[in-house]
């Protein structure tokens, strides 16, 4: 594989393996510089193993992806990280080591995690949805920053005490990303949230993404299935093949390069 | 006419106990989103904590004071140890409403071991005067009920709507693993919805109890009763199982003495009432509909 120097390294290539590529992953920096990294991760569900030892770091406000089939174990990923299911391995965030934490504890941390297939609590309102996501907080702000995510999308203060579950999927969608926002998060976690949405609606939603995390420094580590939008979004970029991370590298490099574009991404 | 009157206004009374444990199982569910079968039992646990209290001479509302507390002991250690590993009653539903009919049997047993099978006696709350209205005599204790279910859904409603706490609940019942996303700390909230629902029910058992006669029995027919009345008012609504208990607590009065086959069939009314609702309006008069796109 020729691309192996100009930025995107391959776990098989011998050159250098997963996570720590030619890329602002900072090697040679010290690793309390990490927001998140993730060393030998394995989980699964019962007896079945899906990760066999993921290797992945994310920096403050940065914005990184992981690509990769159905079953690759991007979901499990996720949930492996935010403590939803049991894991092996290492994951550190903010320095402190975090395996085996409860979801809650990590969102009082600063880990917000929007699942696939949406996640908003159908039960309660717009609103109410918005100010649950700020559980973790106790600052006078939360109502401000309640109205400026109506000022943001203004559909969502229309419907503001329709309860979600009536809501379209796309505007499901940006209520779920807007309630993971409202904690404030360092690290916002994002379980395809292409999913089930019509292509227009899908920009929209990672318009909006790009914008927020700009603006408030926020990383989003995003694991998705369409490589093409998520690689123009994302700076970075992880390829999970049956558990295992394969490839990584700068976004631009992949999508660069005709080969990995073949092999891995399906294009 | 005075006659139904008086008929309806006993009724009423009635349907305010079942109302308030209507309100427990409206707690749970909303708290939780289980339907609990041993509502009622744990009802009679703490109604006879309150007893024991009494009878060792602490004044009455000392005594309701320590039921509760006793109650949402009872309830929190039951979620603990005999729901909670079990699973996530979104998951298994079934199989947590099997263990809420085993904690029925399980807290009878408890109950008849520690206390007995004899019906204890207790004193009504209110005293056993009445005050005429309209011609139609009404007992004080029946008002009183009637009040105090007033301001207990009043407190309720305030938790439930105005109270991050509340809020927090009510995320959790809907759906436990985003709420658990959030930084709500998913246990500790249910433990709390069972004993807070276990608490409710102690002020029940103390009203039905002076009528009834206090025994491991006592919350079997009245669940039943309760039962009807969040179905008629809808499961996740407080207002609801107010307005179902009356309507319950009234039609269990009235039909029986008017319609003579009803007389050796009392709870005959309520099942009617729960099958037409089921059949019509399946969520309930006052029940939110669940609209939910996938």
């Amino acid at each position: 594989m020729s691309s192996a120097g100009d930025g995107v390294s391959s776990a098989g290539d011998g050159v250098s393996s997963a996570g720590d590529g030619v890329s602002s992953a900072g090697d040679g920096v010290s690793s309390a510089g990490h927001l998140l990294e993730v060393k030998t991760l394995g989980a699964g569900y019962g007896i079945v193993e899906v990760l066999f030892g993921v290797d992945l770091v994310v920096d403050p406000g940065e914005v990184v992806v992981v690509l990769g089939a159905n079953g690759a174990g991007k979901t499990t990923t996720l949930r492996a990280i935010s403590g939803m299911i049991a894991a092996t391995g290492q994951v550190k965030f903010l320095g402190e080591s975090v395996l085996g934490r409860r979801p809650d504890q990590l969102a009082k941390r600063g880990i917000a995690h929007v699942p696939q297939g949406r996640g908003t609590v159908t039960a309660l309102t717009v609103e109410e949805n918005l100010r649950i996501g700020a559980y973790v907080r106790s600052d006078d702000q939360i109502e401000s920053d309640i109205q400026q995510w109506f000022e943001a999308f203004p559909r969502l203060g229309e419907r503001k005490d329709q309860l979600a579950g009536s809501m379209s999927g796309g505007e499901q969608q940006m209520l779920a990303i807007a309630r993971a926002l409202m904690s404030r998060p360092k690290l916002l976690l994002l379980d395809e949230p292409s999913l089930g949405l019509a292509p227009l609606v899908t920009h929209e939603v990672f318009d909006r993404l790009r914008e927020i995390s700009a603006s408030t420094g926020t990383a989003v580590l995003l694991v998705e299935q369409n490589a093409n939008l998520a690689l123009e979004f994302a700076a970075r970029a992880y390829v999970l093949e049956a558990g295992r991370i394969v490839l990584s590298g700068n976004s631009a490099d992949l999508q660069g390069d005709a080969a990995i574009q073949k092999a891995y991404l399906g294009v | 006419m005075r006659d139904f009157l008086q008929i309806l206004l006993v009724g009423i009374g009635d349907g305010a106990v079942y109302a308030m444990l209507g309100l427990g199982l409206v707690v749970i569910y909303r708290s939780t989103g289980l339907l609990n079968f041993a509502q009622g039992e744990m009802a009679m646990f703490s109604t006879f904590i309150v007893w024991t209290m009494w009878s060792l001479g602490l004044p009455m509302w000392l005594a309701i004071l320590g039921g509760m507390a006793g109650g949402f002991c009872v309830g929190a250690l039951v979620h603990q140890v005999a729901v909670r590993p079990v699973g996530d009653p979104h998951e298994k539903p079934l199989a947590v409403v099997i263990v809420t009919i085993g904690l029925f049997l399980g807290l009878n047993g408890a109950a008849q071991l520690i206390w007995g099978t004899l019906d204890r006696s207790m004193p009504p709350l209110f005293g056993r005067g009445q005050v005429t209205v309209f011609g139609v005599a009404v007992a004080w204790q029946k008002i009183g009920a009637v009040i105090v279910l007033g301001v207990m859904v009043l407190l309720f409603y305030l938790l439930f709507q105005h109270t991050k706490l509340g809020l927090a609940m009510r995320a959790v019942a809907s759906n436990s693993e985003s709420a658990s996303l959030v930084g709500i700390p998913v246990p500790r909230l249910l433990m709390l919805g069972w004993g807070l629902a276990a608490a409710v029910g102690t002020v029940a058992g103390v009203f039905i109890a002076p009528n009834l006669g206090l025994g491991t029995n006592l919350m079997q027919l009245t669940l039943i009763f309760g039962f009807a009345a969040i179905t008629l008012g809808g499961f996740d609504s407080l207002v609801g199982a107010v307005v179902g208990g009356f309507v319950v607590g009234a039609l269990s009065s009235v039909m029986p003495r008017y319609i003579t086959i009803f007389e050796k069939m009392p709870l005959a009314p309520a099942f009617i009432l729960i099958l037409a609702v089921l059949l019509f309006r399946p969520e309930g008069l006052f029940g939110k509909k669940q609209v939910t796109r996938v």
